[in-house]
């Protein structure tokens, strides 16, 4: 049983080929400004590593920021219908209120407010309106809108009036795509329809894009399953994926974290990956990254989505080092993959991080006596700076004061040494350098429930089970083998100001891709 | 009479600094923010005038929104129960109010009578009845000096309105509104009883929108000058810095529809080796460097990001946040000790005697009659 994983970077594209727990070839290809032909590159290389038979490949895994590039280039997006049920409430705020004028020029086709949506226990905050959406459908059809995106309030509660106004847009317009909130975001009405109308505008590129992977697929002879890794760590299939593009914003530093546990053995502790122009340190809590608790914006607009926590600065392998002593100064800017022609060590004039390790003797690249002529205190004097920075983002990662686990992953990762401060132990896997490939690669299939429940009705633990069983049954719908679905998080929050004992409830549980 | 109209960039700045004076509670800004946006895109004005320019009969009515933020979050305003609540005080007394006010200035309460001023085409009085956030109705200037508890009015989206006519005291009043808001889907648009311009002038905690600015607007230059935003506060503010640290542990429990709390600070920079704890109940109300009570409620505890000076709601502190402490001086009129039975440490379940911060010093106000 084989798998491949592929790691879309900003610099790099990687892949991994897995047998189970062992990593028998990988590739490293330039990104390319199409996503595809660098696909094929790392693909067909990592290939060629091996002599293992195509057929036999079972499952090649695809992390990639081309939809994020999508929305922050604003190319080739979709005009979108968005339907709001909400009844009277949030007219204050119209969907797309907060999003750059720019993007919304694009996507905004039609929006419409429409009677509908709950309260926060489910009640109907006016009854649903089938006449009504039936006129918002003509509406957006003579637009010639096929894109439609619809949020109704407190739709996590209760998904009723979203389901039922996608029967309605079905039927009224032909080859519709419908996104519907409660599938894509959680609490949060305005950034959960940002999400939809996101995923939404997403529809054509998505359809391409996923065409394309698959030809190239076929191209090399692949004819395994195609799956893309999701932003919290997981898994959807290229079929799904086609309907939730969305669903692939930030899995990179997702990819990288999990590949990190993978290769370690641990579940919990600090990863730190450095690339070519950018550190990012986040946390693994039980063997997932731990999520960011803050909005997240993607192209200026803010959502909801499950986002790793990462801690994300200017320090990476090709990063250029000026100044000495108080002056000393190491990136933000890097010469990204022109390192090979314009670091010194490869006879460029450009002095970066990789030449200071090299001058160092801690790593062998390129040519050691093009940096002969800096000093041994510069040299040390780089080393701990570099060395300092990456500690103090260590520390700000960290769940408690106690020194905690630290895996250290990316090709970058040769710029420190393992003596950090503030850590129990620091390991550099082997594979390190492809960490995000094997993330991608062994990533899990998972579901999720995040609810308000009111306890008035239904016991606590009841609630729990029921939201346990749900979120069981959708990750064996979107293809987790039962026997190996563990929970990963169980969230349990009593609501301010509700005496009538409300919770927010939030599982998830991720179990082994079922092959 | 002088008046100060706001533009995007004001209300910027001033929902910065309510956020700031929101002491770790107070609620989100941000949709506020937006709608008060959108309704000076409609081409309405929102208007400052000067607490000293009402005459003493001027009726004033406060209004603000009643909720759980999660809610809120969710099921947001249609954009005018604030606006109806307002006019349902004018019909239950029979007279036009002349200004609107917010009662509590610290967080998402600061904008929502903004909002309901461009609705009715009035102007907001530079003042309110905390120059803070508290968790409940009663802990305002005003009911603690003896502003009549009713009439009320709660308005929900749906277009319901309920009228209290009377309410024997202000915690009798807040046990009912609540009681309503769950029944409306808990997010509602509350006016506070008729407040007389008298009132304001004896009452209120003056030119606070004014201050909202000041401390707003100082951190957004000091960041974009890449200067010290804590120093820029301080200078404003007259109050002390408490502490600089790193959050090194963080507890949290719910008793009584409270999210209380724990925090624990490891001190840098001139704190180093000193440990700073501070105990929040929705707000923060205790802070202690090593054991000793260094500040309690009613002053300010407001904690910001040590680098940015944006405000840090106890909501979001967690374990490595770099955060400064800022202690604040409290109005007079929370120092007196009918006021201190209300909003002082024992108020909360602290047995602790509140110790001053240091003097107030009344902010300068940009608007003057």
């Amino acid at each position: 049983m084989y798998q491949i994983g592929i790691d879309v970077g900003g610099t790099n594209t990687d892949a991994a080929i897995l047998t189970g727990h062992e990593i028998i070839g990988w590739h490293k290809h330039v990104t390319t400004p199409d996503v595809t032909s660098g696909i094929v590159g790392a693909l067909s290389g990592a290939l060629l590593s091996t002599n293992i038979d195509r057929v036999s490949i079972d499952a090649v895994m695809i992390g990639t920021t081309h939809f994020t590039n999508a929305i922050v280039q604003r190319r080739d997006l979709s005009r979108v219908a968005v339907l709001r049920l909400c009844g009277p409430a949030t007219h204050s705020l119209t969907p797309m209120v907060d999003w750059p004028p720019d993007l919304r020029e694009i996507v905004d086709g039609y929006t419409v407010l429409l009677d509908g949506g709950s309260e926060f226990d489910g009640r109907p905050i006016t009854p649903f309106n089938k006449s009504s959406v039936r006129e918002a459908c003509r509406r957006a059809r003579d637009l010639g809108l096929v894109s439609v995106a619809v949020s109704s309030v407190f739709s996590p509660v209760n998904a009723e009036h979203e389901l039922l106004a996608a029967e309605i847009i079905r039927s009224e317009i032909p080859g519709a795509a419908v996104s519907l909130s409660h599938e894509i975001g959680r609490l949060g009405m305005l950034q959960r329809e940002n999400a939809a109308i996101m995923n939404a505008c997403l529809h054509d590129i998505g359809k391409k894009t996923i065409a394309a992977f698959r030809q190239s697929m076929v191209d090399l002879g692949l004819q395994c399953p195609l799956y893309l890794a999701q932003n919290d760590g997981t898994l959807m299939s290229a079929h799904f994926a086609e309907k939730f593009p969305v669903f692939t914003f930030a899995s990179g530093p997702t990819n990288s974290m999990r590949g990190a546990a993978f290769l370690s053995g641990l579940r919990d502790a600090i990863v730190v990956d450095i690339g070519g122009t950018t550190t990012d340190v986040g946390a693994l809590t039980n063997g997932f990254p731990r999520e960011a608790s803050v909005e997240v914006q993607v192209g200026g607009v803010r959502t909801n989505f499950r986002m790793p926590d990462i801690f994300s600065f200017g320090l990476g392998g090709g990063s250029l080092v000026t100044g000495v002593g108080t002056t000393l100064q190491i990136g933000p800017i890097s010469v990204g993959y022109d390192l090979a022609t314009r670091g010194r060590v490869f006879g460029g004039d450009v002095l970066t991080t990789t030449d200071i390790v090299v001058a160092s003797g801690r790593a062998e690249l390129g040519e050691k006596s093009l940096v002969a002529d800096l000093s041994q205190a510069f040299i040390d004097d780089t080393l701990a700076f570099m060395q300092k920075r990456v500690e103090d983002a260590i520390d700000q990662m960290k769940l408690s004061r106690d020194p905690a686990p630290v895996i250290l992953v990316g090709g970058g990762s040769i710029l420190i040494n393992e003596q950090l401060a503030g850590t129990s132990h620091v390991e550099r896997p082997l594979h390190y350098h492809v960490a995000n490939a094997v993330g991608a690669a062994i990533a899990q299939i998972s579901g999720e429930v995040d609810r308000v429940v009111s306890l008035s009705e239904i016991s606590r633990d009841e609630a729990l089970s029921v939201a346990k069983q749900e979120a069981w049954d959708k990750a064996i719908a979107a293809g987790a083998d039962a026997s190996t679905i563990k929970i990963v998080d169980v969230e349990d929050i009593p609501l301010a100001y509700l005496p009538s004992a409300a919770t927010r409830i939030r599982v998830k549980v991720a179990g082994d891709l079922k092959l | 009479m002088n008046e100060w109209t706001l533009t995007e960039l004001d209300l910027e700045y001033i929902s910065l600094g309510a956020a700031i004076l929101g002491t770790g509670g107070g609620g989100d800004v941000y949709s506020g923010k937006l709608r008060a946006w959108q309704q000076m895109r409609a081409g309405r004005r929102i208007r400052i005038i000067s607490p000293d320019a009402l005459q003493d009969d001027d009726l004033v009515i406060s209004v603000g929104g009643i909720g759980a933020p999660t809610v809120g979050f969710e099921k947001f305003e249609r954009g005018d129960e604030c606006y109806r609540a307002m006019r349902a005080i004018e019909k239950a007394v029979g007279k036009n109010a002349v200004a609107l006010m917010t009662d509590e200035i610290g967080g998402g309460n600061a904008i929502e009578p903004m909002i309901a001023a461009a609705l009715a085409d009035l102007p907001v009085v530079d003042v309110d009845g905390m120059g803070r956030a508290f968790p409940e109705l009663q802990m305002n200037t005003f009911f603690i000096y003896g502003m009549l508890p009713s009439p009320c009015a709660l308005c929900d989206e749906k277009g319901n309105t309920i009228v209290y006519t009377e309410a024997v005291s202000p915690l009798w009043m807040e046990r009912l509104a609540r009681a309503s808001t769950i029944a409306m889907g808990c997010t509602a648009g509350m006016a506070l009883p008729p407040i007389t311009g008298k009132q304001i002038k004896a009452w209120g905690v003056k030119y606070t929108i004014s201050q909202s600015w000041r401390l707003g607007e100082a951190v957004i230059r000091a960041r974009a000058e890449k200067r010290d935003s804590v120093a820029a506060i301080l200078k404003h503010e007259h109050g002390k810095l408490l502490f600089r640290g790193k959050v090194v542990d963080v507890k949290r429990w719910t008793t009584g529809g409270f999210a209380r709390g724990k925090l624990e600070i490891d001190g840098f920079s001139d704190f180093q080796r000193r440990s700073l704890q501070i105990e929040f109940q929705n707000e923060n109300l205790i802070a202690s460097v090593d054991g000793i009570v260094v500040a309690t409620a009613p002053d300010l505890i407001c904690i910001v990001d040590s680098e940015t000076g944006r405000p840090i709601s106890t909501e979001e502190t967690r374990y490595g946040l770099r955060i400064a402490v800022l202690g604040l001086p409290a109005t007079p009129l929370f120092r007196t000790t009918e006021a201190l039975a209300v909003v002082g440490p024992r108020a909360f379940g602290y047995d602790l005697d509140y110790q001053p911060l240091g003097d107030y010093v009344m902010p300068e106000p940009k608007v003057k009659p």
